[in-house]
């Protein structure tokens, strides 16, 4: 089973809730993966002993200049202007930051041999374990422009289903969040009981209606006093799910990497209740 | 030459206030358009209650159209999109919207000719009235592409914007991360202010947001936002920022009046003192970095204290 934690606005807590979901389902034979390849953390909260890692690489096209006849047939094909042929120069230039690695330059070349692809490295995949748990993370490289690759990359080939999956998201509404939902067997929605909070888990939950996948609602930072995410609930049909209370000392030792049931072990029954509640939906 | 400065408030990190600090940096900045180039969940709409909204559409990428009366079902599509978009339901084959990234291979390489591109609106972009400035905000269909390229579209109308009411400064609110739209963003900008608080996650995140920077070759300050929740954690991004010899704008306490304030749909900086007091502190900052000259006068009326 699958289970994407997802948020629309960002620090509302994704990375807490997906480590405790992990740590108390380490019995389960579950595996975290983080796919928040821009910035992944969970590795901070459950130390993994990292056995591999891996370049993750796409195929982008490399022009012999002594093959091609600079007809140009490749740079027009490319939509996202990844290409630009020069004839007078007879000079060819690749943009690799806006190659989305389709293969149309190479498709369309009439030149024997003249667009080759060769592999270009975007970010890492690295796997290990944290006692008990398996550990996936996806690393997106430094100033490359999009991590959907090296999501799907992930949810292609490292996923199967045999195992029960917690899976930290992105932030957002955009692509790397659809990517990683689109596989998903439930959503987990965590936010934050405020204006921004509610604005965003609206956008989040527009996108996981229309994929059609099932969700609740972890309100985290929860004072006790505000209604306005029960309301939403109500009037959206997807409940609340669980409650974190609003704490200093949460804050704490979250700063210090140390996950939320390790710090409140009171935590743990009840996370454990919840991921049963998810599961034995299925 | 523009005679106006773009300044971005980033953070890698979400959650960390880059909206809240935008917004009470508008407040006593005076002469600023402000924009949102949060596009996929913005926020500051929230904040500055537009009004005179002006909304237009955003068409960006096409993605593929299979015409099933032409389609022979010969797989060519499929076997060539690299992008898993084309789907065979009930034998009818069909692209997935989602995954289609619009390279058009499949529309060249159709035998039958049965696959057209289409072009798709992902979102809105508007330009509006604010009580702090002219205001430019968008907002991404959720789970649509391209979300760069509204953010640049933000970005040219704030510009525009700034040109024609001939104002000092262009105020970005960024998106959480290092991809796309960050990059979208800060790419030319002149400042760019980096909000982190003292966790191992914002610390984490900020090393990267940074590298980005250094990427673009952008400028940049820190502001540590709820910098006593953990001092050693705050003492570690001060010595982050002396190695890499980034000035820190800033330190902001954590405070319940942020908080709720917040809550409230309310702007902080006029109630919370400790953050007027940082966001005046960023504002010198931000005098000295790009005029490098004495502090204009701070707005009239705002910043209530």
């Amino acid at each position: 089973m699958y289970i994407a934690v997802a948020s629309g606005k960002g620090g509302t807590g994704k990375t807490l809730v997906s480590t405790s979901l992990a740590l108390c389902a380490a019995d389960l034979e579950c595996t975290y993966v983080d796919l928040d390849v821009e910035e992944p953390n969970g590795s901070i909260f459950l130390a993994p002993e990292i056995r591999e890692e891996i370049p993750f690489t796409l195929r982008v096209p490399e022009i012999d200049e002594s093959r091609c006849t600079f007809c140009e047939a490749c740079a027009n094909a490319c939509t996202f202007n990844a290409l630009a042929i020069l004839p007078p120069a007879k000079k060819t230039m690749f943009f690799p930051d806006l190659c989305h690695s389709c293969g149309v330059c190479t498709y369309v070349c009439p030149a024997a041999g003249a667009v080759r692809e060769v592999p270009r490295e975007i970010g890492k995949i690295r796997t290990g374990s944290s006692g008990d748990i398996g550990f996936i993370e996806g690393r997106l490289n430094v100033g490359q422009l999009s991590g959907v690759p090296l999501i799907k990359g992930i949810t292609n080939d490292y996923i199967d289903k045999q195992r029960l999956y917690i899976v930290d998201s992105s932030p957002g509404t955009s692509c790397p969040v659809v990517e990683t939902l689109k596989k998903s067997d439930y959503v987990v929605l965590v936010t934050e009981p405020n204006p921004f909070g509610l604005n965003d888990l609206k956008l989040t939950v527009e996108l996981v209606k229309e994929l059609g996948k099932d969700a609740g609602i972890v309100v985290n930072k929860d004072n006790g006093r505000s209604t306005v995410m029960d309301e939403y609930s109500r009037e959206a049909g997807i409940p609340v799910i669980l409650r974190i209370p609003y704490s200093i000392d949460i804050q704490k030792s979250y700063s210090n990497g140390v996950p939320l049931v390790e710090s409140m072990p009171g935590m743990m029954g009840k996370f454990k209740t919840l991921l049963g509640n998810i599961t034995g939906e299925k | 030459m523009k005679n106006f400065k773009e300044i971005v408030v980033i953070s890698g990190k979400g959650g960390t206030g880059k909206t809240t600090l935008t917004a009470s940096l508008a407040d006593i900045m005076p002469g600023t358009i402000i924009a949102d180039a949060d596009v996929d969940a913005a926020n500051l709409h929230i904040l500055l209650e537009p009004e005179n909204i002006r909304g237009n559409p955003f068409t960006g990428k096409s993605t593929a159209e299979i015409n099933s009366d032409l389609c022979t079902g010969c797989n060519l599509c499929r076997e060539l999109c690299r992008f898993r978009a084309v789907e065979v339901t009930g034998g009818r084959y069909h692209v997935d919207g989602y995954s289609c990234e619009g390279c058009g291979l499949c529309k060249i390489a159709c035998p039958a000719g049965a696959i057209q591109m289409k072009e798709q609106v992902v979102g809105k972009w508007f330009t509006a009235d604010t009580e702090l400035g002219d205001f430019v905000y968008a907002r991404l269909i959720p789970g649509a592409e391209n979300s760069g390229s509204l953010v640049t579209m933000v970005r040219f109308q704030a510009k525009l914007a700034a040109v024609k009411k001939n104002v000092k400064t262009v105020l970005i609110d960024g998106p959480p991360g290092i991809g796309c739209p960050v990059t979208a963003s800060i790419s030319g900008v002149d400042l760019a202010i980096i909000v982190t608080e003292p966790t191992y996650s914002g610390i984490s995140d900020l090393r990267r947001v940074f590298d980005l920077t250094g990427h673009f070759n952008v400028k940049s300050g820190i502001v540590i936002n709820r910098f006593d929740i953990n001092p050693g954690n705050t003492k570690k991004v001060e010595d982050f920022a002396r190695e890499k010899g980034i000035p820190v704008f800033a330190k902001i306490p954590h405070s319940r009046c942020i908080m709720e304030e917040i809550s409230r749909s309310r702007l902080p900086s006029r109630k919370c003192k400790h953050l007027a007091r940082a966001v005046e502190e960023i504002y010198r900052h931000i005098q000295t970095n790009l005029w490098h000259k004495e502090p204009m006068n701070l707005k009239k009326g705002g910043s209530k204290k």
